[in-house]
């Protein structure tokens, strides 16, 4: 196995008697996209949350790259290049796709105590823009309010900006979420595309594109990893399918793969 | 040329002429009148910079403007009186010139921004306006309680500071300082929202979780608007004191702070000359309707509601289109 990106030690989150996160443990390995999986309720934002340090464990580890930032503040991690996009869409609505990608991009390029210079004439800004917006197949909608844009390129423009600033590991948090069938054959043709550009930790509900894009699976029931595995091996282990029981979609993409 | 610019340059011209006109008018009152609302309209603009721009609620933008107005007032009463404010750790006289009395009002209601903001900012949403409130009423009844300033009565300006050869004493040339003053803190604020800095503290407001999450430490970058916010209602300070020669706690009581917010709803939030039509038509009211009423707020509270229910940005918005950008 290739050296962990991150890896997780035994991460217990209590809310009052829930106990979200359970001695959550996870490795993800440079390069790999690895999808994070489990049933409604299971605590897999919980575990997103703390890894990009939204919220505090009670308890265990986080390390990023060996380095342990299990307290580090949300922007910190984001500058050592964790990133995330979020389930329910989270843009600057009222500025424009091109300022939404100015605003990520100058998150990485140094201070913005800068009170003079128009941003816009940027160079270092401006250089980084264009690239991002094509990245994600949004460069002719630079000058759109993101409030105007269809929920699929919404979904672009927020996946886009956790991207803009060339990340190590990208946290993405349902990105299916809400899509149509429309949307959804893009959105699967831009991660196997970032696949070859960054490792990704890909927290989904929809199983065809789980067991499609991810070289390793991880199953999180009751806030706790109950397994760890390549796509087949999560298709054929026992405890995966007690734990889906009843969920039609899963039966037939865990036995499709089974045969 | 479009809607906007055509608004703002005939605003500009009408400030410009308005003392000269007052004169042939034979009304040389509305020089002091229109003084008075150059003022508020800098303490409107600057409170703009962080309740617009950077989407801070504050209650308690007055206790700036009341700070800048007391630094003046104390630095000259012991300038005139030639004894000494401090004499440990050091000595410090007072002072006459504008030069230094602002400087030294611009700085010291920043400091105490700095001060309130790092409190202040921990909190959010209806917590940080209470706690706006409550620090200026702190400071409000600090200086009710400073009886060697005048106290609940306040302190008088034995006269108007000097100005590196601008006679302030002559209501025009006062005037016109006042509205270089707006005019600089409008350029200033204009560069500001446009900067990398105004980007970071629109998107602040927009949504502050993802600019965490992009990367931004979002408290520092908001601590700095609040303190430029203050140290501009401090220099709006200094001139209402030149201008009124006077200075009491009334100046940062929380009504004041809800006459400022009001400015600002009325004339169009997150927009930079907003404030500034909010100002003058508040203060344009004040003055016409209390010859008519002393309850001229009644008319005030219907006008404010048809505002902001049906003019998104508020006067600016009806004068220079829903539409047209920021600035």
């Amino acid at each position: 196995m290739a050296e962990s990106l991150l890896s997780v030690q035994s991460l217990v989150k209590r809310f009052g008697a829930v106990q979200a996160s359970n001695k959550f443990s996870l490795e993800v390995a440079d390069g790999e996209l690895h999808a994070l999986i489990g049933p409604n309720g299971a605590g897999k934002t919980t575990v997103l949350n703390q890894l990009c340090g939204e919220l505090i464990p009670d308890n265990g580890r986080i390390f990023f790259e060996n380095r342990q930032i299990t307290r580090m503040p949300v922007y910190q991690r984001a500058r050592l290049g964790l990133s995330r996009s979020y389930q329910i869409t989270s843009v600057f609505a009222h500025l424009t796709v091109g300022e939404n990608f100015s605003l990520a991009i100058q998150a990485h390029e140094g201070h913005s105590f800068r009170f003079w210079k128009r941003a816009a004439d940027d160079p270092v800004i401006r250089r980084g823009v264009v690239p991002a917006m094509a990245r994600v197949g949004l460069e002719k909608r630079a000058n759109t309010q993101a409030a105007n844009l269809s929920h699929g390129e919404k979904r672009q423009l927020e996946v886009g900006m956790a991207l803009a600033g060339h990340p190590k590991l990208l946290l993405l948090d349902e990105p299916y979420a809400g899509m149509g069938p429309g949307g959804t054959v893009e959105l699967t043709q831009l991660i196997q595309r970032l696949k070859t550009e960054v490792t990704i930790l890909l927290v989904e509900h929809d199983m065809e594109a789980v067991f499609r894009l991810a070289d390793r699976i991880t199953v999180l029931v009751y806030g706790q990893a109950i397994a760890s595995g390549t796509p087949d091996e999560i298709s054929t282990n026992p405890a995966v399918r007690e734990a889906y029981l009843g969920d039609e979609v899963v039966e037939r993409r865990v036995n499709g793969c089974s045969k | 040329m479009n809607r906007k610019t055509l608004s703002i340059t005939l605003g500009a011209g009408l400030f410009i002429a308005l003392p000269v006109v007052a004169v042939m008018a034979g009304e040389p009152y509305l020089v002091t009148l229109f003084s008075r609302i150059l003022i508020y309209a800098l303490a409107a603009v600057s409170l703009d910079l962080m309740l617009g721009f950077g989407g801070m609620v504050s209650l308690g933008h007055a206790a700036f403007f009341g700070i800048g107005a007391y630094v003046v007032c104390i630095l000259s009463f012991h300038g005139c009186e030639g004894t000494p404010i401090l004499t440990w750790p050091f000595q410090l006289g007072g002072h006459q010139s504008g030069l230094v009395l602002w400087p030294a009002a611009v700085l010291l209601s920043g400091t105490a921004a700095a001060v309130i903001g790092a409190l202040s900012l921990r909190t959010s949403g209806m917590h940080f306006i209470m706690i706006t409130l409550a620090f200026s009423q702190m400071l409000y009844y600090f200086f009710v309680s400073l009886e060697a300033y005048g106290g609940d009565d306040g302190i008088s300006l034995f006269s108007r500071n000097t100005f590196a050869g601008v006679d302030l004493t002559n209501d025009m040339q006062f005037y016109y300082l006042c509205l270089a003053a707006l005019a600089a803190f409008l350029f200033f604020s204009y560069r500001l929202v446009h900067s990398r800095f105004g980007m970071v503290i629109r998107g602040c407001k927009e949504n502050e979780r993802r600019m965490k999450s992009l990367g931004f430490p979002t408290f520092r970058y908001r601590l700095v608007c609040f303190v430029i916010a203050g140290a501009g209602a401090g220099l709006a300070g200094a001139l209402i004191a030149n201008q009124t020669e006077y200075v009491s706690p009334g100046l940062m009581h929380w009504t004041r702070s809800g006459e400022i917010l009001v400015m600002v709803l009325l004339g169009g939030m997150g927009t930079l000359f907003g404030p500034v039509l909010g100002a003058t038509a508040l203060l344009l009211m004040e003055e016409f309707l209390s010859i008519y009423t002393e309850h001229w707020m009644v008319y005030l509270g219907p006008f404010l509601i048809l505002v902001v229910l049906f003019a998104k940005r508020g006067i600016y918005g009806l004068l220079a289109g829903e539409n047209s950008n920021h600035g």
